[in-house]
């Protein structure tokens, strides 16, 4: 993994360690220390007090206060409560959870433990990607060892605590990243999202309320209890606190995961972080927070990365994904790329979002292959306006958003397109070939 | 019909995890088909048998998931991504370039059952793109050369 000077390693502070995802290692350098912590000497309330001074935000997409969150948990629930990881990680751009499953599984399982002993839950579950077959492997070790030596099973540290925790895995498919989809499809269905309220915080798994939060979020939790929440949130911005696991892809010299504070400058990533453009070539254009997000240009470089000034600048920080292109890359296609994917990947179950993004693939193919008329520029407009806010989930924003970006930040693209010839770029390219 | 004591022991460990069965389903499908190389009929019988489902509740499940299949593939399934960091990065002509070079379109698989191949979407690489997967294994930073000694490689161990 290439390292830069500029990083600040809390969460990858085990990284390079060897052996670093076995429980000696772990225990070694900080281990289990907040859990214990949290268990033995502190209550939910001051855990909680914790989580909200350290302006922890959801690292899944949506960045909503971590705190606020565990703490909407009923205290009294009739049905078990259960604690859920979301390791689906498939929003494109984005491989940060990999590394922290892979490198540090440890300090996941802490930051799911410290969750159940805040709302009182005894029963935790990892929904992995299944592509990710080989971190299966790696949890399930990790377990084994936490079970071995008392950190999870029954009568926890003599505590009178118990707490179970599995590995689940899924089978391909984005839509059960999103939370209600995922906990369908941990219940053994098809991942459909569930309209909502209620929130899963009330009724999720089983019926029960859940906790469920991204891999990079339970896995900041064990260095905000045992740093405290002050410590974290001075790594960061105001209401942006600690660091983050920032994705660099695409057209950078240096792509590559890198742990930097929150409101890091955006250009100064690229630039310095990511060694600048490749081949020298001039920077066009960034998608700082996934495929989801709204893509930015130059004006926008200066934007420090964190969850407010990304949707000031008018964007989203969401998954920390930052991709990069250069001059040469023509934007009607990664468009039409995103929507393939989007399109693909719609479970269908509502309207506007199954029919919207085939429509759009269809329409963004005609651009790209020369076939697009003038007034299809404002049919791309008009179905994407027409899908946003009106999806059961929010995966039809999500295909939505960015193409409405890609047309208002590059319609002279699109309008370069229309001359009835294939792509303008594609001298400078190879063809493409993508058409599912 | 029979599993192997291996998977059997997965499975066995698997049904303790969850308070209902049906939980256990898409994981059970998945690694019932590592085993068996794709979901044939009477496995799909006998998992909705043992989980108290109909089979047309398991067949509409399994519709729902990409990577579970009901058709064999080959015994080296090529997943090479052409998502956007890929994209960016040269995925779509390393696809172009595999397909050529194992004459396959994509579903297809060679007539020695060796090879498969698949365009997919972002397989969680994209720092390290272009990337694929063969199998669960991860290939990183992928040129149409280190492809083709790759396909040489799995070519050798093919006996
Ligand atoms: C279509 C879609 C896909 C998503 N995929 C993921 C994912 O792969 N991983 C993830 O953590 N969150 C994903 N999310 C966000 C989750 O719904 C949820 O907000 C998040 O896991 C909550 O965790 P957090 O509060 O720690 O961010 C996705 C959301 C949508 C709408
Ligand atoms: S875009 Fe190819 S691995 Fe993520």
């Amino acid at each position: 993994m290439p390292v830069s000077e500029h990083e600040v390693r809390v969460l990858t502070k085990r990284f390079d360690l060897p052996n670093s995802a076995s429980i000696d290692t772990y225990l070694a350098h900080d281990g289990y220390q907040a859990f214990e912590k949290a268990l033995k000497q502190m209550t939910p309330e001051s855990i909680l007090e914790e989580l909200k001074r350290s302006n922890l935000r959801g690292r899944g997409g949506a960045g909503f206060p971590t705190g606020m969150k565990w703490g909407f948990v009923p205290k009294e629930s009739p049905k078990p409560k259960y604690i859920v990881c979301n390791a689906d990680e498939s929003e494109p751009g984005t491989c940060k959870d990999r590394l922290l499953m892979e490198k540090d599984p440890h300090q996941l399982i802490e930051g799911i433990l410290i969750a159940g002993v805040v709302v009182g839950s005894h029963q935790g579950y990892i929904y992995v990607r299944g592509e990710y077959r080989y971190l299966l492997e790696i949890l399930d070790r990790a377990l084994e060892e936490a079970y071995a030596r008392g950190y999870l099973g029954k009568n926890i540290l003599g505590t009178g605590f118990d707490f179970e925790l599995a590995t689940h895995t899924g089978a391909g498919a984005y839509e059960c990243g999103e939370e209600s989809a995922l906990l369908e499809s941990l219940e053994g269905k098809r991942g459909i999202p569930r309209i909502r309220p209620p929130f899963p915080a009330v009724v999720g798994l089983y019926g029960g309320p859940t906790v469920l939060n991204n891999v990079e979020t339970f896995s900041a939790v064990p260095a905000i209890l045992r740093e405290g929440g002050e410590w974290y949130a001075q790594l960061g911005t105001p209401r942006n606190g600690g660091t983050r696991l920032f994705v660099l892809s695409g057209h950078v010299n240096r792509p590559g995961v890198y742990e930097l504070p929150m409101g890091f400058p955006l250009r100064k990533m690229i630039e310095e972080v990511g060694g600048g453009i490749l081949g020298g070539k001039k920077f066009k254009a960034v998608i700082p927070g996934g495929s989801s997000t709204p893509v930015l240009t130059a004006d926008a470089l200066d934007t420090p990365m964190d969850f407010d000034s990304v949707a000031k600048a008018g964007s989203m920080l969401g998954s920390g994904a930052v991709i990069v292109m250069h001059e040469d890359t023509c934007m009607v296609k990664v468009a039409l790329r995103l929507m393939q994917f989007y399109a693909h990947e719609s479970c269908g179950w509502c309207i506007p979002c199954r029919e919207g993004t085939d429509w759009l693939s269809k329409t963004l193919h005609r651009f790209h292959s020369g076939g697009a008329r003038e007034e299809d520029i404002g049919l791309i407009e008009h179905l994407a306006k027409n899908m946003l806010g009106r999806t059961f989930c929010p995966l039809g924003d999500a295909a939505a958003m960015p193409v409405i970006s890609f047309v208002k930040k590059f319609r002279e693209e699109f309008e370069m397109h229309l001359s009835g010839r294939p792509c303008p770029f594609e001298s400078k390219q190879e063809p493409a070939t993508v058409s599912r | 019909m029979q599993f192997t004591p291996q998977l059997e022991d997965k499975l066995k460990k698997l049904m303790r995890n969850y308070p209902i069965k049906r939980s256990a389903l898409i994981p059970m499908l998945l690694f019932a088909q590592d085993e068996q190389g794709f979901l044939s009929q009477e496995t799909i019988a006998e998992i909705a048998g043992r989980l108290e489902l109909t089979v047309p509740q398991v067949e509409e499940t399994i519709s729902y998931y990409s990577m579970l299949r009901k058709k064999p593939a080959g015994k080296y399934h090529l997943q090479v991504c052409t998502n956007i960091s890929c994209l960016l990065r040269g995925g779509e002509e390393l696809f172009e370039h595999a397909r050529k070079k194992l004459r396959l379109a994509p579903g297809e698989t060679t007539p020695d059952n060796l090879f498969s191949l698949e365009e997919v979407e972002c397989i969680g690489a994209c720092a390290w793109a272009p990337a694929i997967q063969v199998n669960y294994q991860f290939h990183h930073e992928l040129t149409p050369e280190r492809f083709d000694q790759l396909i040489r490689e799995l070519e050798r161990s093919r006996t």
